[in-house]
């Protein structure tokens, strides 16, 4: 209760203490507003940044009425007054009252390119003290950027009133830097300093620098510390940045790989229709987007929410419709199911050109998936941490499904012993079929995410084949745990590799890796143990 | 001896098929030289490159049955030899074309003015010597093929493994070669060629002997597979194929015969590249592409794999029906490619040749099972007449 008290109470005085000001520098800058009509050019130019950095809320009004050719004064120099908008008459600059006793010989006051500049400078500085927050932002960045010595006054009547936490920052950095220019005294330096470098960033970074060479000696070596310190938390944020963008590339990876782990890992079956799979997936995607914007299109938004399931189903579905008329003919054969699995590929590739066409299909990112946001050094897209989400979901939705429900008791029972489980009344025709599905399925909500990030167009699957067939052999056969490894050691890896060796060769050294590796442990990361000289 | 290994003990119908193309080397150039054009026997002009391509494509089959074949190791990257071998070829061409391209540069071919080079790449020298790109040809399919085997067989990577990275290989040699910096041309590749040994490449006559000498080299490998195939290391192979571990168990290396049939195999490979390009005129990074290697098996599955036979017919049977399909329906090609590749692993698993081959040796089998079965029933009447002739005079008793 009482700090509520004392809160209001020191509101009230800042509120008070805020009019006062603004009714004085009112008065205060009648003087200086008369100036503009006085004098050559190069006085008028005085007078407008004079009046600027007077801070005062009608500065940029005068301004712009003086840009608009609206200020009339008398020719040899003295009051100045505002045309009025409808009759020939004159109103007060300040007050906007009536003026009775206008000098008959005003004239409008003249602009030249120099002066025209430097109401352009003064208005930009001016919106430091606008209501719109986005335009006080860029102002002080603005500012930041060429640090005037002459606009500290202006800065600090903008910090008193500044109540957003951001601009506030760039502000006070914005200070900093023209508190360095300026010859302020070496605590208020090293405290400007100390503000600089607490922004941390690249910028930041490069004003110390050049703020280092004509720095007086006794700073030099707090500026040089504090560069240091930057340089090794920027490096930090560097790695930061690249994991991230490992993990996203991770974990669609893990996506396009974890329904292949399904059916090669379990089933044994090569599937090369499941990069197909995946586009049937995208397209799925485009078609619900398409039909949700004819049917009810304030439900657009939400699309994805029809999406996933709608993907899903279909492709589960046609992947059982695959394993049902082909697959189950080759099983025991898997090279031969190789060969199968490529036709299908072509078929459905080829199907979904003659439907759809070859070009690419439009899928709208939905609002709450577009935009970024900043963590530290970090710029976070929405969509990448949405599709990060959305892929740990799926694979542990998966590990519960296979390790808690009946059929993925049974899967695993087939998995492991097919004759045996039969015997135990397992349906195994049944559950071959089902697994199918389910990876297939899988494979198709993996298309929902890229229909996200990537072209949704017949090659969509082509893209990601050969990555998730690295992703499942190099996590081990047969183990989730392993493809969700395999997949973010893969994803990280090709990021951290692609600033020094360029996207194409760090994904040639990824490949050339795995084939080696492969040669290593031929039964990748997490091999199944086990006294079998052959599968 | 190996003359006689070579020309002997053969099956009557390899030495058939050599004896067809051969003749097909001698009759098609022929046709298209001398008969008169207008004539229902000549040859026009564009088939013959277009013949030649099916005989390299028949080559590259040829390669891979006997690794997939004979050996059960399915290479999903044969198309990387085949393209090696290209590009090889390639090198030695564009290095022919010296002042006569664009840039009308004496040392550099054209893409590298282009990009700004100053000077060759180390290895592009010697290429401007016929026998030194044969060479290449010959060894760089082959070593990449050696040191791959290597690792792979020896680490005991087998089956669908080992064809996930010959297809991860390809890939990263697609990727690899798009690149401008490695100086082979980029996405472009290498094309825009003008002689071939001083002669130029878009003649009639010289297309015609590209075409003869495809058809020679195709005769001469299905020689030289026929002789491993039926030697001793051909049997023990085909061990290997049906039954590793006992193969090894019993005291082969088995390691190193696969890396043999394996490198050797990479090499016809290269040799097939080597025709195609001046006969198509270019090599690009797309043949690297793994759907093109692919396609390789499914010519050589259609053909029967495992006959050598096969997969001739088999390439040139799939893209006769391409170049059909394509200037026809182009839309339906991929659909009827795909059918292929279902329908031929789920109803011909054996191809053409190797179904044809087990319903003539069923009906031989049914012969000799019928003749065994006459001669046993001959026998036994003969017997019953003999015991009974014994047995009569008792019975006159």
């Amino acid at each position: 209760m009482y700090r509520a008290i004392q809160t209001f109470l020191v509101a009230l005085c800042l509120l008070v203490s805020c009019l006062a000001t603004g009714l004085r520098a009112q008065e205060d800058i009648r003087p200086l507003v008369d100036a503009l009509g006085t004098g050559g050019f190069p006085q008028k130019i005085e007078a407008v940044k004079a009046l600027a950095a007077s801070g005062d809320a009608k500065v940029a009004e005068i301004l712009q009425n003086l840009s608009d050719g609206k200020l009339y004064a008398p020719k040899t120099g003295g009051s100045v007054y505002l045309a009025a908008p409808t009759d020939g008459a004159y109103v007060d600059v300040l007050t906007g009252a009536p003026v009775a006793d206008a000098p008959g010989n005003l004239a409008k006051i003249r602009l030249n390119n120099g002066l025209r500049g430097a109401i352009g400078a003064a208005l930009s500085q001016l919106t430091l003290l606008s209501p719109d927050r986005a335009a006080r932002l860029a102002a002080s960045q603005d500012l930041l950027k060429d640090a005037d010595p002459n606009n500290l006054d202006l800065l600090n009547a903008a910090l008193a009133e500044e109540k957003d936490a951001e601009v506030k920052a760039t502000m006070e950095a914005a200070r900093a830097v023209i508190l360095l220019k300026t010859d302020a005294s070496a605590e208020d330096k090293k405290a400007a300093i100390g503000t600089i470098a607490a922004r941390g960033n690249r910028d930041a970074l490069t004003i110390l620098t050049a703020a280092l060479e004509n720095a007086q000696e006794d700073l030099k070596p707090a500026i040089e510390q504090n560069i240091a310190s930057i340089e090794t938390s920027l490096a930090i944020w560097d790695v930061a940045q690249n994991v991230w963008y490992g993990l996203s590339l991770g974990s669609v990876l893990l996506l396009a790989a974890i329904g292949l782990a399904i059916t090669f890992g379990v089933m044994g079956i090569i599937n090369m229709a499941h990069g197909e799979m995946v586009m049937l997936g995208a397209y799925t995607t485009y078609v619900v987007q398409q039909t949700l914007h004819a049917v009810a299109p304030e439900m657009s938004d939400y699309s994805l929410a029809f999406a996933v399931p709608a993907a899903f189903l279909f492709t589960g579905l046609v992947g059982i419709g695959i394993e049902r008329s082909v697959i189950r003919w080759l099983y025991g054969r898997p090279l031969e199911t190789l060969l199968a699995t490529w036709g299908i590929s072509l078929i459905l590739q080829q199907a979904i050109r003659t439907i759809f066409g070859p070009t690419n299909r439009q899928v709208d990112n939905p609002s709450w998936m577009s935009g970024a946001f900043d963590v530290g050094g970090l710029a976070i897209t929405y969509n990448r941490m949405w599709i990060i989400v959305f892929s740990l979901g799926v694979f542990i939705a998966l590990l519960l499904l296979l390790k808690r429900s009946k059929f993925g008791l049974q899967m695993r029972a087939v998995t492991q012993n097919r004759r045996m489980a039969s015997s135990m009344g397992i349906r195994t025709p049944w559950v071959d079929a089902l697994t199918f599905g389910l990876g297939s399925g899988i494979a198709g909500m993996a298309g929902v995410a890229l229909s996200q990030i990537d072209n949704v167009s017949p090659n969509l699957g082509q893209n990601y084949i050969i990555d998730s067939f690295m992703v499942v052999v190099f996590g081990g056969v047969g183990n989730l745990w392993g493809t969700l490894v395999g997949a973010l050691t893969l994803g990280i890896a090709n990021k951290f590799l692609e600033p020094y060796a360029g996207a194409v060769l760090g994904k040639i050294l990824i490949l050339i890796f795995i084939i080696l590796f492969i040669q290593r442990r031929p039964r990748g990361l997490f091999a199944l143990k086990g006294r079998a000289i052959e599968q | 001896m190996i003359t006689q290994m070579l020309f002997s003990r053969h099956e009557k119908k390899i030495l058939w098929a050599v004896a067809l193309i051969l003749l097909a080397a001698a009759l098609v150039p022929l046709a298209n030289l001398l008969i008169p054009e207008g004539s229902f026997f000549h040859v026009p002009g564009h088939l013959v490159p277009l013949l030649g391509k099916y005989l390299c494509y028949a080559l590259l089959a040829l390669a891979l049955d006997l690794v997939w074949g004979y050996c059960g190791i399915l290479s999903l990257g044969h198309g990387a030899f085949f393209a090696l071998g290209g590009y090889a070829m390639g090198m030695y061409l564009m290095r022919q074309i010296g002042d006569r391209g664009v840039y009308a540069n004496p040392l550099l071919p054209d893409f590298m003015v282009f990009l700004n080079w100053s000077e060759l790449p180390w290895y592009w020298s010697g290429f401007n010597h016929f026998a030194f790109a044969a060479l290449m040809v010959l060894l760089v399919p082959g070593l990449l093929a050696f040191v791959f085997g290597w690792f792979a067989f020896r680490s005991r990577v087998t089956g669908v493994y080992l064809s996930i990275i010959t297809q991860a290989m390809t890939y990263a040699l697609l990727l690899a070669f798009f690149r401008n910096e490695m100086g082979f041309g980029g996405n472009n590749g290498l094309t825009d060629f003008k002689d071939i040994l001083g002669f130029n490449v878009q003649a009639g006559g010289t297309r015609a002997t590209l075409f003869a000498a495809t058809a020679i080299a195709l005769a001469l490998a299905l020689i030289l597979s026929s002789a491993i195939v039926r030697s001793k290391y051909g049997k023990v192979l085909v061990g290997v194929r049906d039954a590793e571990s006992r193969t090894r168990f019993l005291g082969y290396r088995v390691e190193n015969m696969k890396l043999f049939i394996f490198t050797v195999s990479a090499m016809m490979a290269g040799i097939a590249g080597a025709l195609y390009v001046p006969q198509v005129g270019i090599i690009n990074p797309g043949e690297f592409a793994p759907a093109n290697s692919i396609e390789v098996v499914i010519w050589t599955a259609v053909g029967g794999r495992g006959t050598l036979i096969g997969p001739i017919i088999g390439a040139v049977l799939v893209n006769f029906g391409k170049s059909i399909f394509t200037a026809a329906f182009p839309e339906f090609w991929l659909f009827a490619l795909g059918a292929l590749f279902v329908a031929t692993t789920l109803f011909l698993p054996k191809g053409v040749v190797g179904t044809v081959q087990q319903f003539v040796a069923s009906r031989k089998e049914q012969r000799q099972a019928d003749a065994v079965e006459q001669a046993y029933r001959d026998k036994a009447a003969a017997e019953t007449e003999s015991r009974l002739a014994s047995l009569e005079p008792q019975a006159a008793e």
